[in-house]
């Protein structure tokens, strides 16, 4: 099972779920930070990291000692990265998003591969739990194609050992959002009791709705006010998982780095509970759909 | 004489000088010795989330345009006109077409060596 941990707020509290989360499954499990922009599960997990190497994107290469400047490379480009003015042919690799649509059309076959590094893939081991990351490169703007490479790492660990995976999805419900969850079986959002957390959950529902995965609301910070979020999560069918409370020792733990799960008894039991009741909505939802298969 | 663009607000010889490349309105497109010329619209690099700079340098070479006056060109822009054999005046603004044609004309001009903008995409 793939649980995505993510939200439409960013500080709704994702890590901290997924840092405990990660403490609490049980073994085989791999935990993946894919905010890759700016990944940080491993600074509460503290992994020991045993591995990583360089991810790379296919960007376009021109000889253009056989181009007869048709722009056909130049009109499929949606983002500019290829430009034909006049006889004299350009690339701009940083605005590529690597679809390879200008290779493919090119009529004489003149564009080659070069790459551009989009950042790293590290992973290792944080006590009994496998870790993996990707940390994009300072300055590169497009996460999506260094996220599809690390979760194409964690097929094959997920492959090679039947773990269950736990992603920490970046905040939003833009591209990098939706790449993270998308493969996912169970969508967890983690919002709070707050204007913003309404907003931002009601966001981040409409966006990953369309995906078809279950979903349920972990609701961080109960107790600061907005009861509304409630009634919203009623409304849309939304199942609360967990309540976390608002308290003052959660916020001392995060600061120092510690996995709120570890701090005591009664949170271990949240956590635990929050698992339990992932695996139940995964468990019904394969029901419902062997149901309405039948 | 060759062919210049001019980024600008309208379609006519009044109408002012607009400071944006990328994002300009439009280009009027004229030879400054028999004063004919043609307006160019913009739009399709004004809808562009990013890149409109390359966009709008596209359509300028492809205009027949030799050399560019406008207000802040960013550093791909830059690229792609040099690259294409443009020849690039800035920090024209706060004038009209045609008394930029007319400066133009006069040679109280400077060509550009570098860009003047530190552009907007990465």
């Amino acid at each position: 099972m793939i649980i995505a941990i993510a939200s439409g707020k960013g500080g709704a509290g994702k890590t901290t779920v997924s840092a405990s989360l990660a403490a609490v499954m049980s073994p085989p499990a791999i935990a993946v930070d894919l905010d890759v922009e700016e990944p940080n599960l491993h600074l509460f997990l503290e992994p020991e990291i045993t591995g990583q190497e360089p991810a790379y994107m296919d960007v376009p290469k021109v000889d253009e000692t056989g181009c007869t400047y048709c722009r056909a490379c130049a009109d499929i480009c949606q983002f500019k990265a290829i430009s034909v003015l006049g006889e004299v042919i350009l690339t701009f690799p940083e605005m590529c998003h690597g679809c390879g649509a200008c290779m493919a059309v090119c009529p004489e076959n003149v564009i080659s591969y070069d790459r551009r590094t989009l950042g790293d893939i590290l992973w290792g081991r944080a006590d009994e739990t496998e870790f993996l990351m990707g940390r994009l490169r300072v300055g590169e703007a497009m996460s999506p194609p260094l996220m599809r490479q690390v979760k194409a790492r964690l097929r094959e660990r997920l492959a090679e050992t039947g773990a269950d995976a736990l992603i920490d999805a970046p905040p939003g419900v833009s591209c990098p959002a939706v790449n993270a969850v998308m493969d996912a079986d169970v969508i967890v959002l983690v919002t709070e009791p707050t204007p913003f957390g309404c907003y931002d959950l009601a966001l981040a529902h409409e966006a990953f709705r369309n995906i078809g995965k279950p979903m349920g609301v972990v609701i961080n910070r109960a107790g600061l006010g907005e009861d509304a979020i409630y009634a919203q999560c009623r409304e849309a069918g939304l199942p609360i998982l967990a309540e976390i409370p608002y308290d003052r020792a959660i916020a001392e733990a995060y600061s120092q780095g510690r996995i709120i799960s570890e701090t005591s008894d009664y949170f271990k039991e949240v956590f635990t509970d929050l698992a339990e009741n992932i695996k139940k909505l995964a468990v019904a939802d394969v029901a419902r759909e062997e149901i309405s298969h039948a | 004489m060759e062919k210049i663009a001019i980024t600008s607000e309208g379609p006519t010889l009044d109408d002012a000088v607009d400071p944006r490349f990328g994002r300009t309105a439009g280009f009027v497109v004229i030879d400054p010795e028999t004063m004919t010329f043609e307006y160019k619209n913009n739009g399709a690099a004004q809808t562009m989330p990013k890149g409109a700079g390359i966009q709008a340098a596209e359509t300028v070479v492809a205009a027949g345009a030799r050399a560019l006056l406008t207000g802040y060109v960013g550093p791909k822009a830059f690229q792609a006109l040099s690259a294409a054999g443009v020849t690039i005046i800035q920090n024209i603004e706060n004038m009209t077409v045609r008394e930029a044609v007319d400066q133009y004309k006069s040679g109280q001009i400077d060509v550009a060596t570098a860009p003047n903008s530190r552009g907007h995409g990465r």
